[in-house]
């Protein structure tokens, strides 16, 4: 007896070390998956998934400056990603443990090769634009049946806003994602990083600031789906998934989403492994297992985000292969624009406008 | 030896404690912001020996204070963080004595139970609780439900994300801190002085303003500071039940150090902070040594 409870403990000791040095740890946007996945991937590989999320890419880029982050993989955007692998913090990628990244569709490749060129250090997860999610029936009724639904001028003419006040609006958090739109409302070049042209927003921004209700890069999604708000400027996806929360819900809430005519941001993010990661080999088994185009199709099925595997795209459902605000058209496309990582200097004074207009200072 | 020791004791702990860490934050204050891990610069290089220390303390700078002194969003946060703690514990206080003064001057047997029913909070996490005031205080809330329902108002009151929130939050938070120290001092209080008084032609009214009061401030004191200066820098209560246009100082630090990623402008401001909060915490400490001598 005594022999079987010694060798019991034993056994119980080997196999919390064994899991312990199996774990691997993924560190992802928020409301980016379907959580079917993560039980597939463990089913797959043995190897003990511990999934967090974030939303926003100065906090990840924070944890990764910080280092000993203990996360295997992480998924910044294009613009800090090709920042932080300048600062050291990432390793490259071993193709050999990537065979699914055959399927990697070569339109993405060469778009995202301007932050990571020759794609040592990351490869594509999903792709998307930033825009404005609506409820339409409430902004039709406030604004009437023209509503520039498809305009900035929705949410950058204090006129609009002011109407649009007490039914909720929403901004993102992000002024990498806000800065280049409100240049883009004013006609400048989105993503100019010239500080000059830069303070221009401020004046703009802080025009409309007075009648946003909250700067949050993920709340707008449960709050549009509620009817909470009527306006969000936010991703593509997640004001899609709004729209599908709220047809799920059949409370007569529809949400439309629009990449605004004067220019829409087009971003990517990227799966890529810290320098320090506790444990390279389940990172590429994670990543090669999301580069599989049946596992990848699967999630873009649930999140309304367009990927960057050409296989995949078989398997994926009408809605999202067929809608042109998730794979734009040629149209839609000329329309995008694309933003490259502030240098130092002028990342300060994109912080300390976007704190000042925040708390209306 | 033993004595030695006993003295060195406290030193040590506030060495490794207080002054090591603070070291560390002043030294990133001084520092430049960098793409780099860590995120600034310069960081010693014992390898390059003397040269390394050179170089190390050449690249200090007090730039990022000035900088401080150039944005008034820095100071208009510190006023605004003192101004909501000064308003926060005078709040606290009107509330908190009279519960002291109800469990001191209950009947011996209940004292107890009373002292469990302020206590028993604590044992609930602190975030949880305030989770729970956003469920309360919200739009579709309880308290909104509950006064539609009584026919008081109409319309639900926006009180959620302003900064009567962020009041009602840390009064509810830091309350136990405020009765605790104030029913020590009332329980201690001789009974037979308010009857001397009032045998001496004070009305009872008159003998609280002139006996329990004065006795009591000891304690009134204590539990001011041990409200006042934890909430200065507080950063839950407002990120959660504050909006964006309550401004605190803990929030502003956390943006500088996460959204901005400015780890030696953060640093530059908690360095500030500290040293506006030293001058309460040498009065509380000269407070707790005057109720000690007079105890003795």
């Amino acid at each position: 007896m005594r022999h079987s409870i010694l060798t019991a403990t034993a056994a119980l000791a080997l196999g919390a070390t064994a899991a312990a040095a199996q774990e691997v740890h993924v560190y992802n946007w928020s409301d980016y998956i379907d959580e079917d996945l993560l039980t597939k991937f463990e089913e797959e590989t043995g190897l003990d998934l511990v999934y967090d999320v974030f939303d926003s890419n100065e906090v990840l880029e924070t944890k990764m400056l910080a280092g000993g982050s203990g996360y295997d993989v992480v998924v910044p955007s294009g613009t800090f990603l090709k920042r932080q692998i300048q600062a050291g913090a990432f390793q490259k990628l071993d193709y050999d443990q990537l065979p699914n990244s055959e399927h990697l569709w070569d339109v993405i490749r060469e778009r995202t090769a301007a932050y990571d060129p020759g794609h040592e250090y990351a490869v594509n997860y999903m792709w998307g634009t930033t825009g404005i999610g609506v409820n339409v029936d409430k902004v039709t009724e406030i604004l009437g049946d023209d509503a520039p639904v498809d305009s900035l001028a929705l949410i950058f003419e204090p006129e609009n806003m002011e109407k649009l006040q007490d039914c909720g609006v929403h901004f993102l958090d992000a002024p990498t994602e806000m800065i280049p739109a409100a240049l883009a409302y004013l006609g400048e070049d989105p993503d100019s990083h010239d500080p000059g042209v830069i303070q221009q927003t401020e004046e703009l921004l802080a025009s409309v600031r007075p009648h946003v209700q909250k700067f949050h890069s993920s709340e707008y999604i449960t709050a549009l789906a509620n009817g909470d708000i009527c306006v969000a400027f936010g991703w593509s996806g997640d004001v899609l998934q709004a729209r599908w929360r709220a047809e799920e819900a059949e409370n007569d809430v529809s949400i439309a989403y629009n990449a605004p005519k004067e220019g829409a941001l087009m971003w990517f993010d990227m799966m890529a492994i810290p320098a320090d990661a506790p444990n390279p080999e389940g990172a590429h088994a994670f990543i090669n297992f999301m580069l599989d185009p049946v596992n990848i199709a699967k999630a873009s099925n649930y999140v309304y985000y367009a990927n960057g595997n050409k296989t995949a795209q078989k398997y994926l459902v009408p809605d999202v292969i067929g809608d042109p605000a998730i794979y734009p058209d040629e149209k839609t496309l000329e329309n995008l624009y694309t933003t490259t990582p502030y240098p130092a200097k002028v990342q300060r004074v994109v912080t300390r406008l976007w704190t000042k207009i925040k708390s209306g200072t | 030896m033993r004595r030695f020791l006993l003295i060195a004791l406290p030193y040590a702990w506030l060495l490794a404690l207080f002054l090591v860490p603070f070291i560390i934050v002043l030294k990133i204050s001084l520092s430049d912001i960098a793409l780099a891990i860590p995120p600034y610069t310069p960081t010693l290089d014992l390898s390059a020996g003397w040269d390394g220390i050179k170089r190390f303390f050449a690249g200090l700078d007090f730039e990022n204070f000035v900088f401080l002194t150039g944005d008034d969003l820095y100071w208009k946060a510190y006023l605004s963080s003192l101004r909501i703690a000064v308003i926060a514990t005078a709040i606290t206080l009107l509330v908190g004595y009279p519960i002291a003064y109800g469990m001191a001057k209950a009947p011996p047997h209940w004292r107890p139970t009373l002292m469990m029913l302020v206590i028993l909070p604590f044992w609930t996490s602190f975030l949880i609780r305030v989770y729970s005031w956003m469920g309360i205080l919200s739009g579709e809330g309880y308290l909104n439900q509950l006064l539609i329902a009584i026919g008081l108002i109409e319309e639900p009151l926006t009180i959620l994300n302003t900064n009567i929130a962020v009041y009602i939050g840390i009064v509810y938070t830091y309350l136990p801190f405020m009765i605790l120290p104030i029913y020590a001092a009332l329980e201690r209080m001789d009974e037979s002085l308010l009857e001397a008084a009032e045998d001496l032609g004070c009305s009872r009214i008159t003998a609280f303003w002139l006996v329990t009061v004065p006795l009591s401030r000891s304690g009134v004191i204590a539990g001011c500071f041990l409200v006042f200066i934890p909430t200065i820098g507080e950063f839950v209560i407002p990120s959660l039940l504050g909006g964006s246009r309550t401004l605190m100082i803990g929030k502003v630090l956390w943006e500088e150090f996460f959204n901005n990623r400015d780890w030696p402008v953060a640093s530059a401001v908690a360095v500030i902070l500290l040293l506006i909060l030293i001058i309460p915490i040498i009065l509380f400490q000269r407070n707790e040594q005057k109720a000690r001598e007079a105890d003795q």
